[in-house]
């Protein structure tokens, strides 16, 4: 395309208004990659329908707005966050609430748990581990196709960090809570870096939240390196209001006899967009992504999944449900690349949606690469509604039609959610999945901050 | 028994272009390149009607402002239109009534190729429409049709003798602006079949195109047009080959094709273009549009295709599910080796109520070739109840070869139910000792899978073309089990 959109020169003048602030507070190191990325950025621009990632998202309903402000943390910020407690019953972890993408800096600012685990902010572990940092920063989060990842590698300044040593298995998994608070419309980057030593374990809860009912658009990337036999699942929970765009890149690089997973349950939300990028690479390692999405009015959900094997004898795996009421649109992008060499590959992939009514969409566009033979690699997609004879099956046992929809759709969605390992977070998204398909649940009802 | 698979591989896969020779026809060309003159002079050496000189130009001004598309997963050299010839026709060709004013060398050609342009010595009934290079030269059981009322022509002599069906028709599938290669093809077709099944007639014999590259450096652009008024029925067959030459040749045709009420037809294409040579030297570039529309009520149009030439295949034939009630439907093999390369598949729009479509597509891939499959399956808001079905599998034969699959799946209606498969394998080392172990040996057991595997397709061709293609594919695979 010639020229510059609109649209992308809103965030150059964006970088050009905030680069000396931000890069008075960051590293050195993590300065070192924003002329490149900003570079990078100005070629490929905010990612329109033209591009094929893309085809099915239109990214311009939240990026052309004029967000009053670009958010970079002042202390008074955190005490807000400090009040937020999320109260999911028996579910025991170790919690972390962070506004904005950003780290309370009135705590620790990088504190260790008992198990050895550190966790803390981003920018201040620049420092302390800065031969880490060297190590994983920016090494992972690769694109040249999307905009985005560098418009996130120019301009973020900071996020969450965890580091698990060798051989560390954390039994409690670590809960992020995200919240999003403004007093006007906000537009927010964050970069998370996680990094996993060989041998070592953690699962990891993402909870995204809203507290304000000003629009918000969040550009996150999230970079994670699961060493050698290590064991890493991470789990979005996704609850928003109408006017927050959520677009979320994950990228999971494994190395050899590894296993991760990905479960991203959207249960409500303006514009999400998750793309998770799952790179095996190393011999035996294993990757599952999962991903479920209930959507109405006029919300959007883009899935797009990347999973590429460069090694051989790796199994991945891909499951992704969505039911769709009202005027919402969704849309599931999932590739499995096999490279040449990358024999002995398991790949599978399932995409199912559902059309509630005549005004939701979803379009669906799985995708298989493969250059090698020895492989085993399926993909399956379907679109519908729901089983008529299975409707009729409950009927004529005497359950009305508005339970039996709703016994089909949860048993729909519970598909997805029980690849959920943590018990108590497995039963609370059945039960919120419940709530929010009877229609009485429009976001987190346990949520101490009743936002409206 | 691994090598000596490889070994049979590389033998299945090694196997000669059989329909490679060039014949020394005399030809009539015109200089090469491409302007707004080169149009005038194609329509005025086709003494063409002004009519149709303006739809030619129009497209070839509207192609000035296009560029070629780069999304399809493909390496093209670029070309260069300057370089190629648009016009070469066989000489004395000056209404051609019967055999003998047929140029002997011509007719030797279609001999070795095994068309018949006999009519009395062919056994079953399949009429043929012979094109060679840019001009058809030879139509044949015109009369035995003309009988029933069907016409079944050159192009050129369509635009004469039916201007009125032509102009009503020609365009209304795809579009002149439809796309790069539909649009440069508006602007220089030079010929192709015209075929026109009247209300209630069913076809009695196959029709048949079979087109032919002799020239070198000529681009081949036909353009065919069938047009299925009510409650009619017809099979048509295309078929195609070239010299072997060390230089690309593009050929760029369209298909359009309309079913009206009740109307059904029957597409099948057996595409053997040369696929260039081991090193991936030379071969077609084969970039068509093919689009059918299922107009009326019920009417059905289905798709079959064997892709084992050229040297890159790049092609969607389409279906427009307008009607209510209306089926399409798409078969196809496709096979890859060497060198060659191939992204095809089909889009199904489903725009009237209960309309059906099925896919199926088995795409083989060997040596270093690559095989995608990218098709669209759109639901339209109105569409009520449309069904869809798709298959898509890869069979991977070799290493170095690879299988792509591009889905799009596309829905706008809750009543919709769209299904989409695709599975990737190579052939099961246990498949084959299973064979074995009952004194199938290992070539033979190779043949025998790859054949139970596009059996699905090649059942939906008509026999005789069924009979052709099963050993088609077992040639293009020679030597590539592994």
């Amino acid at each position: 395309m010639n020229g510059i959109s609109e649209v992308t020169e809103r965030y150059l003048q964006l970088y050009k208004d905030n680069i000396e602030k931000i890069s008075g507070i960051s590293s050195k190191y993590i300065n070192s990659f924003r002329a490149g990325a900003f570079e990078k950025f100005r070629e490929l621009g905010i990612p329109t329908k033209k591009n094929e990632a893309y085809k099915y998202t239109n990214l311009n309903i939240f990026f052309d707005h004029d967000y009053k402000s670009y958010f970079l943390p002042v202390e008074s910020d955190f005490v807000k966050a400090e009040k937020f407690r999320c109260d999911v019953a028996d579910l025991d972890t170790h919690g972390i609430v962070l506004l904005n993408g950003f780290y309370p800096t009135i705590n620790d600012k990088l504190r260790q748990l008992p198990s050895g685990v550190w966790v803390g902010s981003l920018n201040e572990a620049a420092t302390k581990f800065a031969d880490k940092i060297e190590k994983h920063y920016g090494k992972y989060a690769k694109s040249e196709t999307d905009g985005l990842i560098h418009l996130n590698t120019a301009m973020a300044s900071d996020g969450i960090f965890i580091y698990v040593p060798e051989g560390v298995i954390l039994t409690k998994p670590i809960q992020i809570v995200d919240l999003v608070q403004a007093d006007d419309d906000m537009f927010n980057q964050h970069r998370n870096l996680i990094i996993i030593e060989k041998s070592a374990q953690i699962s990891l809860i993402i909870c995204d939240h809203t507290l304000s009912p000003h629009k918000s658009l969040t550009n996150a990337v999230t970079e994670v390196f699961v060493g050698e036999n290590a064991h890493f699942d991470i789990i979005r929970v996704q609850n928003e209001h109408n006017n927050a765009g959520k677009i979320t890149h994950t990228f999971i690089h494994q190395e050899k006899n590894s296993t991760a997973s990905s479960n991203n349950m959207t249960l409500h939300g303006g514009l999400i967009r998750n793309s998770t990028y799952h790179h095996l690479g190393g011999d035996g390692a294993e990757s599952h992504s999962y991903g479920l999405f209930l959507a109405d009015k006029f919300q959007h959900v883009d899935n797009f999944v990347n999973v590429d094997h460069a090694f051989p004898n790796c199994t991945s795996s891909q499951l992704f449900k969505g039911v769709l009421d009202d005027m919402a649109t969704g849309a599931f992008n999932g590739r499995i690349l096999v490279r040449p060499g990358a024999q002995g590959t398991l790949a599978y992939q399932k995409s199912n949606s559902i059309l509630l009514t005549d005004d939701a969409k979803m379009d669906t566009k799985p995708q298989l690469e493969i250059f090698a033979d020895d492989v085993k690699c399926s993909h399956g997609a379907t679109v519908g509604q729901l089983d008529s004879e299975a409707l009729f099956y409950l009927q004529s046992r005497g359950i009305n039609k508005r339970e039996a929809r709703l016994m089909l759709m949860f048993g729909f969605a519970h598909e997805v959610i029980q690849n959920i390992k943590i018990e108590p977070l497995r039963d609370r998204m059945d039960n919120l999945v419940m709530q929010r398909l009877k229609g009485d649940l429009s976001r987190c009802a346990s949520c101490v901050v009743r936002c409206t | 028994m691994e090598k000596d698979q490889d070994k049979i591989l590389s033998e299945v896969t090694t196997g000669e272009y059989k329909y490679g020779f060039y014949s020394d026809i005399e030809m009539e060309r015109i200089p090469k390149g491409l302007s707004e003159d080169v149009v005038r002079l194609i329509s005025a050496k086709k003494m063409e009607p002004e009519w149709l000189l303006e739809f030619r130009l129009k497209s070839y001004r509207h192609w000035l402002t296009m560029k070629m598309p780069t999304w399809p997963n493909l390496k093209i050299p670029a070309i260069n239109y300057q370089e190629i010839i648009f016009y070469a026709a066989p000489k004395q060709r000056t209404n051609v009534n019967s055999l003998d004013d047929i140029d002997p060398e011509l007719r030797k050609t279609f001999d070795k190729l095994g068309i018949p342009l006999t009519e009395q010595k062919h056994l079953a009934g399949v009429a043929v429409d012979a094109v060679i290079d840019s001009v058809s030269v030879k139509t044949t059981f015109k009369e035995t049709l003309a009988e029933m009322g069907i016409i079944f022509c050159s192009f050129s002599d369509a635009v004469k003798e039916y201007p009125d069906l032509v102009k009503r028709y020609m365009g209304s599938v795809v579009p002149y602006t439809d796309n790069f290669f539909a649009t440069l093809n508006s602007a220089v077709f030079s010929d192709g079949s015209f075929c026109y099944i009247p209300k209630g007639v069913r076809c009695p014999m196959e029709l048949s195109t079979y087109f032919r590259i002799n020239s070198a450096n000529t681009g081949q652009f036909e353009r065919t047009l069938l047009i299925a008024d009510e409650e009619s029925y017809v099979s048509y067959l295309e078929g195609c080959t070239a010299p072997s030459r060390d230089e690309n040749q593009l050929h760029a045709a369209i298909v359009e094709i309309v079913a009206e009420k009740n109307a059904e037809v029957k597409y099948s294409t057996v595409q053997n273009w040369y696929p260039g040579d081991k090193e991936g030297r030379g071969g077609i570039f084969n970039f068509v549009t093919k689009r059918g529309m299922c107009k009326g009520e019920n009417s059905k149009i289905s798709w079959t295709q064997i892709e084992t030439g050229s040297a890159i295949t790049w092609k969607y034939p389409s279906c427009i599910l307008r009607g209510d009630n209306s089926t399409g439907e798409f078969y196809s093999v496709a096979v890859t080796n060497n060198h060659q390369q191939a992204d095809t598949g089909t889009k199904m729009t489903h725009i009237g109520k209960n309309t059906k479509s099925t896919i199926v597509s088995k795409g083989i891939s060997a040596g270093m070739g690559q095989n995608s499959y990218r098709g669209l399956v759109k639901v339209l808001k109105n569409a009520t109840n449309a069904r869809n079905y798709s298959q898509c599998d890869s069979l991977l034969l070799g290493d170095k070869c690879g299988a792509h699959t591009f889905p799009y799946i596309e829905v706008d209606n809750q009543t919709a139910i769209v299904e989409h498969e695709a599975t990737t394998s190579k052939i099961g080392e246990d498949q084959i000792f299973y064979c074995n172990q009952r004194g199938i040996s290992t070539e033979d057991a190779i043949g025998l899978i790859v054949n139970g595997y596009a059996r699905e397709v090649i059942n939906k061709l008509p026999m005789e073309f069924a009979v052709e293609a099963q050993k088609l594919l077992q040639i293009s695979l020679e030597g590539s089990v592994g």
